[in-house]
């Protein structure tokens, strides 16, 4: 194929279209192009007559129908009368709610696990790996209901609570009960209200004025926190002398925030026993506790090992040669081996961050109210539009994976070893 | 001065090593209680120890692996409630159906004997290091076993004398060394027939026995490569080496898809040999996801092979059409495709089709698992150096020469273990399929639960079920990175 | 090579697949067996045992139909479907009818293209709850915590009952009925509601049922009926008729007991004998034999029978007949005549 003979200069003829290396990657790419064409054209004309059979006419007119269900988790307001549309968003904030979370928590369990796991305590080290193992090779969705089985089991109901069975923990501020935990909420006396963003639309949104107001003051101490912090390297590089600006600079951040605060007049709020169940507070549904849980869990094990081998894979003359110039253990550790170790790291965690995103779809086995149990649950079993839900679904999970893949390829880019 | 000497002149005898460092003792300071922040992780580790155990031990050994109902459990434990231990009772009496889901009993030896010939099938391929007569040794002790658990006069007839030969095999494996046998090889004696050829054959015999039917069948699809090769053979010579090449896949393609049933039929009225054929819905429980994960690995690695290619291609077309396929794959949950098979798949293909649900299952898992195949082979492709590239261009190789005699055989060796972890990823992926209603162990588990007698049992079958997961996936696991030291210490 | 591991597998599926937009009941006997949707375990009306045969009265009325298309009570596939893929598999013809107490309703009927072919089932939605919480009334559960199965008509009569009423309540979703089961037991949820059939099943199978109580409210219609594909009618029919055959042998007092010597040879009452075949040509309408509703019968009982057997009172499920008693003992069950 790579033989450079002299170029035919004769006619063309159609043999060409194979034999000529000219040709034929461009013969080959286009029959390719056309078997796929084709394919795609089959199956979209089964579909057709499928449905026509069936006597269903595609369309997504249904997402704008009542949904007629409740959910337990909404992150915005919802209720049985909004459409199917606004339930599938509430299932898609719920998803992203658990996938960050899941992450976050996967990546410390990760990082402590790994670094146990090459800990010299022959105990520790076991454990770890006992861990490590025991998560890695049971099936997720097996983990995701065992850990469900297990917060509904053995923790105590609200009714024992009222019989005096259970207390609530952290000085009466937390109710940890085997329907979630009931956590404070921070609320606001003299709240400013909140905005009402897309009027009444399936993706209406409120902002919460006192939330933007402690953002904006936030903001605006952290600038002039780093305007000290300039002026102080200004004056450094003037006299040589830099003045004393950490209390300055702590306090143009902390004080305005606490002044608005205490304006808002913020406090917490407790649960309280009130009926069958704790009122007030925040809740976390045992659902979502389970599936983060065993998400972040089962996930740590792979994050683990990755850990392990990127931190096995950072050369000991590394090490060795960073004592050699003088710099102790933790600056070897953040400034040599772990620059090095996350090179390693980053790609396989991206695609375990992806792997864990995914695996949320798995909320199901639980009722946890994710896009898959409301978009392809209950509104697929309620509308009986399968072809639709699930075409929908397989966009949603295909955006969030590209987003997340993208966001890291680019993080991964900016910390690779730049080569000249 | 001379005879002044603040050197020592003669060694000292080596003295033993102070009791604290030394034995058990010194091995615990080493160990567990060097420091301070080691010994307070140890002495918690030993807390956590204990309190998992003093609560699992007590409830796994209980007594009541007799018990007929969760009722009877109760009973044992009286007042207890049986919350405070297990009713093992239950696996007692389900076992073998989370083993076989509803695969009838008079035929369950086929899935036996279908896995056991797998090992015999991998063998070649995966521990290359056993000699040829030990592979042919392991066939036939494989077989002879499945004759003599048959039964019948025959059965035992032929079981014996599969295992004689066996025997026999291994007994002159056994008592000719390495190079008494090199020797007789090169002096013209014959040797067994490469056991690979079993492994070539088997992707015929494993669905024959699994499904039954008629044995032309798979014979009818095994011809069909010999139609090809054949067509390949004659036709080469005469219009050319590419065009011979399609004009033969087109002609096993005809063979299959328009004569097989045919020959098939035919040939069964001839000469009918069969199995009871067994409708796939009746596969259940862990034969069920086995047979899901292993068809979906066999399958997809071909698949694999030809996107990881497509996808390293300079064809822009191709790559991309590559290039959307596996990431469209991997960017969705295997959930969402579960979906698909088992409401959607029928719709897309043309009306009247209608395969069962779990060969629907089978396609969508073996779709997902070939995206995962392709990036593992990518993988082994990139891992190469790229002398290997160039040495294949030097030799004047062309393009599939290349592929087929330098560059795949090493790219597929280096991407084993990456196989062997996607082969555990899919096999515990299967669980999932009880979220569409079939029933694999965990679906199993719902429907064991819905008998009156078990209403109301969790933990044994979760734990049961768990634990069957551990052991084919450590054990997998295990195998996997004893493969990457072997491939490690080859490279090096 | 592997490949045709698939290819093998895909050709001898292949023989077992058909074409399934017309005649049902050519494909059902070129097949030699009856394709059934039941649920993939439901106490009492469709579990498999030990040695992996279904039981259950579900489970008996496709028997039921199996014998009196086939002749053979055991000739029926029972395919395990969950609320989700139910109705497609019967759209795309993977099964032959669905028994698996699903709810009659419009959509259902005329949306998703079903028919119905009655009711073998009256339902309602209930709650269950614990005794020790003093709730007598489904309106005092404001505030609880409600475990519902999903992909139910459940959860939509749950969300307008309580909107209705203006009292709020959380709801937990839940996949199957045993993990409702084990919440509802461990106290995760308050209130456990789906159809009171299945509450009463659950509740048997409690440590001490006695300590929980079936709420007065019934807040819903459950007609539970088998349903077919729309438009075979001629295979509807014989499905609506297999299920009358056994509705009229209870109240024609025709029972597995007694229907050989009934059916041996024309008795008093006319309508008997055309149920059975020893009077006019009922089955030849239908397209199958004069024997069918005899082999229908004999496959498990009449309804009475079956529902005795699975649910009935003498079970640990011990369901009263209630509004699933024959019409002449003031309940609903009512089969058109035989005529």
């Amino acid at each position: 194929m790579t033989t450079t003979t002299d170029p035919h200069q004769g006619q063309f003829r159609l043999s060409m279209l194979l034999y000529d290396s000219r040709y034929r990657s461009m013969t080959i790419q286009i029959v390719a192009l056309i078997g796929f064409l084709m394919l795609i054209g089959w199956l979209l004309s089964n579909t057709a007559q499928n449905l026509a059979d069936l006597g269903k006419e595609p369309g997504f007119s249904f997402m704008l129908e009542p949904s007629g269900y409740d959910i337990n988790q909404r992150l915005l307001d919802y209720n049985s009368q909004d459409s199917h549309l606004r339930a599938s968003l509430m299932g898609l904030l719920n998803t992203l709610l658990v996938a960050a979370m899941g992450c976050i928590a996967a990546t410390v369990i990760g990082v402590i696990i790994g670094v146990l796991r090459l800990s010299p305590n022959w105990i520790v080290a076991r454990l770890s790996a006992v861990y490590v193992e025991g998560f890695r090779n049971v099936p997720v969705l097996l983990w995701i209901v065992f850990i469900m089985a297990v917060l509904i089991e053995t923790l105590p109901q609200p009714s024992a609570f009222r019989k005096g069975e259970a207390s609530m923990s952290l000085w009466d501020t937390v109710a940890i009960t085997n329907r979630g935990v009931y956590i404070p909420e921070p609320l606001f006396s003299r709240s400013l209200g909140d905005i009402h963003v897309l009027g009444s639309s399936a993706l209406r949104f409120d902002v919460s004025l006192d939330l933007l107001a402690l953002l904006a003051v936030l903001i605006a101490g952290i600038l002039t926190s780093v305007l000290i912090k300039r002026r102080a390297d200004v004056i450094q590089e003037a006299t040589g002398e830099r003045p004393r600006t950490w209390h300055l600079r702590l306090g143009a951040i902390v004080v305005p925030f606490i002044l608005v605060l205490a304006v808002l007049g913020f406090y917490l709020g407790y649960p309280e026993l009130k009926g069958f169940n704790f009122k007030g507070g925040t809740h976390l549904r045992n659902s979502l506790i389970a599936l983060w849980l065993a998400l972040s869990l089962y996930t740590g094990a792979f994050i683990a090992e990755i850990v392990r081998s990127g931190i096995l894979a950072v050369s000991k003359g590394q090490t060795e040669a960073a004592s050699a110039l003088g710099m102790r253990p933790n600056r070897t550790m953040s400034l040599v081996v772990l620059p090095q170790a996350l090179r390693v790291i980053i790609p396989p965690l991206i695609s375990n961050y992806l792997n864990l995103t995914k695996n949320s779809s798995l909320a199901i086995a639980v009722g946890y109210m994710d896009i898959t149990g409301t978009l392809g649950g209950i509104t697929m079993n309620q509308t009986g539009r399968e072809l639709e839900t699930v075409l929908l679904l397989m966009l949603v999970y295909l955006t969030i994976s590209l987003t997340i893949s993208a966001v890291m390829n680019w993080y991964n880019e900016s910390v690779k070893l730049k080569e000249r | 001065m001379s005879d002044m000497s603040y050197v020592r002149s003669e060694m000292l005898p080596e003295r033993a090593p102070p009791a604290s460092q030394i034995g058990f003792v010194g091995w615990i300071r080493a160990n567990l209680f060097n420091g301070v922040g080691n010994s307070i992780l140890t002495i918690l580790s030993l807390i956590f120890l204990w309190y998992i155990l003093s609560a699992l031990l007590p409830w796994i050994f209980a007594p009541t692996w007799n018990s007929g109902s969760l009722n009877e459990c109760r009973e044992i434990f009286g007042a207890d409630g049986g919350h405070g231990a297990a009713c093992w009772g239950v696996i007692r009496e389900r076992w073998v159906q989370l083993l076989f889901g509803f695969y009838p009993e008079a035929e369950r030896w086929r899935p036996i004997v279908g896995f056991g010939l797998l090992f015999v099938a991998l063998i070649p391929v995966l521990f290359n290091m056993i000699s040829r007569r030990m592979n042919w040794v392991l066939l036939l002790v494989v077989l002879g076993l499945a004759g003599l658990y048959l039964g019948g006069a025959l059965g035992i007839i032929a079981g014996l004398v599969l295992l004689g030969a066996a025997g026999f095999v291994g007994f002159k494996a056994f008592t000719t060394s390495k190079e008494d046998r090199a020797a007789e090889i090169a002096s013209g004696a014959k040797r067994l027939p490469n056991p690979f050829i079993f492994s070539a054959i088997y992707p015929f015999i494993a669905p024959w026995l699994l499904w039954g039917g008629s044995i032309w069948l798979p014979v009818g699809a095994a011809l069909g490569f010999v139609v090809g090769y054949f067509a390949y053979r004659f036709l080469a010579p005469i219009v050319g080496s590419l065009a011979g090449l399609i004009i033969a896949v087109l002609a096993a393609l005809v063979w299959w898809l328009f004569l097989t049933g045919g020959f098939a039929s035919i040939m069964q009225s001839i000469i009918p040999i069969g199995l009871e054929a067994v409708e796939s819905r009746n596969f259940g429980g862990f034969m069920l996801s086995i047979t899901i994960g292993v068809v979906a690995i066999a399958c997809s690695l071909p698949i694999g092979v030809v996107l990881a290619l497509g996808r390293q291609s300079d064809l822009l077309i191709v790559k991309a059409l590559c290039v959307g396929f596996i990431e469209f794959i991997r960017g969705v949950p295997l959930i969402t495709l579960l979906f698909v098979a088992s409401t959607l798949l029928n719709i897309f293909l043309p009306p009247g089709t209608n395969f069962d649900i779990i060969l629907r299952v089978l396609i969508m898992v073996t779709l997902f698992a070939a995206a995962y195949m392709a990036e593992v082979v990518r993988g082994g492709l990139a891992a190469l150096p790229k002398g290997q590239y160039e040495a294949a261009d030097a030799l004047g190789l062309d393009y599939w020469k290349a592929q087929r005699l330098i560059i795949m055989p090493q790219a597929l060796k280096i991407s084993i273990p990456g196989i062997v972890s996607t082969f555990i990823g899919v096999f515990k992926d299967t669980v999932l399929v009880s979220i569409i209603g079939l029933l694999d162990p965990l679906g199993l588990s719902n429907a064991i639960r819905a008998d009156q007698d078990w209403n109301g049992v969790v933990w044994e079958l979760y734990g049961f079920i768990a634990f069957m997961f551990f052991v084919f996936c450590f054990s997998m696991s295990r195998y996997s990175m004893y493969l990457e030291r072997r491939l490690r210490t080859d490279h090096s | 090579m592997k490949r045709t591991v698939f290819l093998g597998a895909l050709t001898v599926a292949g023989l077992a697949a058909g074409a399934s937009a017309a005649a049902t009941l050519d494909d059902v006997k070129a097949r030699g067996k009856l394709n059934c949707g039941v649920t993939t375990g439901l106490v009492g009306f469709a579990a498999p045992d030990a040695n992996g045969k279904w039981e259950g009265f579900d489970v008996d009325f496709c028997r039921a139909v199996a014998a009196a298309v086939l002749g053979d009570a055991n000739a029926v596939e029972f395919v395990p479907t969950t609320g989700k893929t139910r109705f497609t598999a019967l759209a795309s013809g993977e099964v032959d009818m669905l028994a698996r107490n699903t709810t009659w309703t419009l959509s259902r009927d005329v949306d998703l293209k079903f028919d119905f072919i009655g009711v073998n089932y009256y339902d309602g939605q209930g709650f269950l709850v614990s005794k020790e919480m003093g709730v007598s009334s489904a309106k005092d559960l404001d505030g609880a915590t409600v475990c519902i199965q999903t992909g139910t008509t459940t959860e939509l009569n749950l969300a307008d009952f309580f909107r209705a009423n203006n009292i709020s309540y959380e709801p937990v979703p839940i996949e199957t009925n045993a993990e409702g089961q084990q919440q509802y037991l461990a106290g995760a949820c308050d209130a456990y509601t789906t159809d009171a059939s299945g509450l009463a099943a659950t509740r048997a199978t409690f440590e001490n049922p006695s300590d929980h109580v079936v709420l007065p409210e019934i807040i819903s219609k459950e007609p539970l009926g088998p349903l077919v594909r729309h438009g075979d009618n001629e295979w509807g029919d014989i499905v609506r008729w297999t299920l009358n055959a056994l509705i009229s042998a209870e109240e024609m007092g025709i029972t597995s007991a007694n229907i050989g010597e009934l059916s041996a040879a024309a008795g008093d009452n006319p309508e008997i004998n055309r149920i059975l075949g020893t009077e006019g040509n009922l089955g030849e309408m239908l397209g199958l034999d004069a024997d069918w509703a005899k082999r229908a019968i004999m496959a498990g009982g009449n309804y009475g029978e079956v529902f005795a057997k699975n649910i009935g009172e003498s079970t640990p499920i011990a369901l009263a007949r209630g509004l699933n008693a024959q019409w002449t003992d003031g309940g609903l069950i009512y089969s058109p005549p035989f005529r």
